[in-house]
């Protein structure tokens, strides 16, 4: 009975898979690659980082992502910013609102609240829109006010949608810049910065975990040997 | 000579102490001569697992006050600025949330091993009621501590909980206001829960483990045969025969259970700190924006039970009242236990399959509505329109239907089938 109810507290958290509508394609993020990091660094500085804020990341931080105070200064700074400061954005957020419907949310902990796959799969699935005041949607983000600030790369996609099936289909109209490939990666580089972002001691502290998992495990064997020789008379 | 010297200096402090407060007395009553009887097993480490974890909660969140700011505008930004800036500060944080559901997991596993070995049985009604005091307050303490980071779920789950007073017929409407301090979740609530999570619910959270301990020290710890250690006792020095001295044997032993769940409570820190969603959910990630109602609010995992049984409940002459009303006597059903138990035996390796399988049903039941608790009321689908009764019904609510009633069936029956049940001779002593 008892291995019962084990077996099903454990089985439980399978069933909590969730049912979205829109099937998300995997993110092929790997935290430990610097390259791809700060490549999602220049990019997210390029084109997010107008709209968007990053009000608790600070330039410096980049650091962890290999990259010198120069090589930030030089590269991702703009105007009279320190290194010290917080990626914010210029921009009104009345302005904002104004101007888009929405304002646009700061993206400091976005990945967290989002998740990586449904970012890479939502900076992937823009197409164009004539009804929408910015003449773009979103297959993952319906009626989304952003409009695909990466169109110059990507090119434009529209949505096809099979008449018997009624299946969804995103077709590339026109080409970009970028093969679909090579757009895949810049997004796939750009979410991998976003998910660092986030929580950007992660990788650090999973180092650190392990060590203190070690010495905990140390600290089991002491304990357990000690209790042993405590109780060596009590029968 | 200096050795016996520095010895004798240590005694006379001592000596000096004694002569004006009972350190001495306390550390034998409470340690060294509290005997504890010595067949404690695997179930008996959550109780000081739990004093653990609280130790943990008050001194992270003493750091935490350090750097966190109670006010609307600035409270999401100022945790993920103890995230970012604060020396350490992320691990502080990912303690005290961590520490928020451990907290729930040791209680309910030390509340289990009280249903199994019958430790809530007289003598110790006192015990467990002041045990059941501290459930109430801690989930008091968590879901004020959970406005604290002011996210979406922070903002969205304390609308919704403040919300249910206002079913309550006549003045209900005026409670919530009085609770929220303002006509929606606001400034004003956040402040006033903060006060609430840091001062006044620690205050009487430290009395009543207090009170739960000296109760227990006073009639002594039941055990996993639930007899009466007191009954044997050595006729010249007046121990109990099968008791041992808490201090060394049981310090010892409750290390290497501390040592094995600080491996578990790091483990999750470093490597999952939101365990899937369910200690920190995704939606709290989002600050709090009253005029966005998330599509889906649901609360943290340990509160999920009692929430199930509260949408459970259909509503009754238009009144949310009764599953209102169901969802608190969920909660405190578990202090009636001592009077609702008949059974001449306490320990559950003496009981017969009558309470067994009643206590099995009970925890399914409250698994599966803690995960329905989770997940919204659609999550299964609906039965098809021709089905028998049932017919276009969301299928996961007339399941958590069921086993709401399972659920009040193991407390509302437990006086019938206790005594019904065909129990075991009990030993006189303690076994291995």
């Amino acid at each position: 009975m008892k291995k019962f109810l084990f077996a099903l507290a454990l089985l439980l958290p399978l069933l909590a898979t969730a049912n979205e509508g829109v099937k998300l394609d995997h993110a092929p993020i790997d935290p430990n690659n610097q390259a791809s990091l700060q490549r999602g660094a220049k990019t997210f500085v390029n084109y997010c980082l107008n709209c968007h804020s990053a009000a608790y990341m600070r330039y410096n931080r980049l650091q962890d992502i290999g990259l010198t105070d120069a090589q930030i200064k030089a590269n991702l700074l703009f105007a009279d910013q320190k290194v010290g400061d917080t990626m914010t954005v210029a921009m009104n957020k009345a302005d904002a609102k104004a101007w888009f419907g929405a304002t646009p949310p700061d993206l400091s902990v976005e990945a967290r609240a989002r998740g990586a796959d449904w970012l890479y799969s939502y900076l992937r699935s823009f197409y164009r829109d004539d009804t929408r005041p910015t003449g773009w949607n979103n297959l993952v983000f319906d009626k989304v006010a952003m409009p695909h600030v990466l169109w110059q790369l990507q090119g434009q996609q529209v949505l096809k949608v099979d008449e018997a099936t009624g299946e969804h289909a995103l077709v590339l109209e026109k080409k970009g810049t970028m093969s679909p490939a090579e757009y895949n990666q810049t997004v796939a580089d750009l979410v991998n910065y976003l998910v660092f972002m986030a929580e950007p001691f992660k990788q650090h502290d999973k180092q650190l975990g392990l060590l203190v998992l070690a010495f905990l495990g140390l600290l089991v064997l002491l304990t357990y040997y000690l209790k042993k020789e405590f109780w060596k008379d009590i029968h | 000579m200096a050795d016996k010297n520095t010895q004798s200096r240590a005694a006379n402090l001592l000596a000096w102490v004694d002569e004006r407060f009972p350190l001495t007395a306390n550390v034998k009553a409470h340690l060294t001569e509290y005997y504890a009887p010595k067949n404690f097993n695997f179930w008996y480490f959550f109780g000081s697992l739990a004093l653990l974890v609280l130790v943990i909660q008050i001194l992270t969140g003493i750091f935490l006050t350090m750097n966190y700011k109670p006010e609307a505008s600035m409270a999401f930004a100022s945790v993920e600025y103890i995230m970012r800036d604060v020396s350490w500060g992320r691990l502080i944080r990912y303690m005290h949330s961590t520490g928020a559901s451990m907290f729930f997991v040791v209680v309910y596993l030390h509340m289990f091993r009280g249903l199994i070995y019958g430790s809530y049985r007289a003598p110790r009604e006192l015990i467990w009621l002041f045990g059941v005091g501290i459930f109430l307050v801690l989930m008091g303490e968590a879901f004020f501590g959970y406005l604290l980071p002011w996210g979406q779920m922070s903002y969205w789950g304390a609308q919704v909980i403040i919300n249910l007073f206002t079913s309550i017929p006549f003045i209900g409407p005026d409670i919530s206001l009085w609770v929220r301090g303002d006509y929606t979740v606001s400034d004003a609530t956040l402040n006033r829960f903060f006060a609430f999570h840091v001062i006044a619910l620690p205050l009487v959270l430290l009395g009543l483990v207090v009170a739960h301990l000296i109760a227990l020290h006073e009639v002594g710890s039941n055990n996993p045969d639930g007899v009466e250690i007191k009954k044997h006792k050595d006729p010249k020095t007046k121990i109990p025969l099968d008791g041992i001295p808490f201090h060394p044997y049981y310090t010892v032993k409750d290390l290497v259970g501390v040592a094995v769940f600080l491996m578990v409570f790091s483990a999750i820190i470093f490597f999952a700190p939101e365990m899937g969603g369910y200690f920190l959910e995704a939606n709290n990630f989002i600050p709090a924006d009253p005029l966005k109602t998330p599509p889906h609010i649901a609360p943290v995992w340990y509160f999920t039970p009692y929430y199930s049984i509260l949408r459970a409940v259909p509503p009754i002459l238009n009144s949310q009242f009764p599953g209102v009303a169901a969802m608190g006597l969920s909660v405190v059903s578990f202090a009636f236990l001592p009077w609702l138990d008949r059974s001449p035996v306490k320990s559950i390796r003496y009981r017969g399959s009558l309470y067994k399988k009643w206590l099995a049903a009970f925890v399914v039941s409250f698994l599966i509505l803690g995960y329905l608790g989770t997940e919204p009321s659609n999550v299964w689908g609906q039965f098809s329109p021709e089905t028998f009764f049932v017919g276009g019904a969301d299928r996961a609510t007339v399941v958590a239907r069921i086993f709401s009633v399972v659920y009040f069936s193991f407390f509302a029956l437990m006086p019938w089938y206790t005594k019904k049940d065909q129990t075991k001779p009990v030993p006189e002593r303690v076994t291995a």
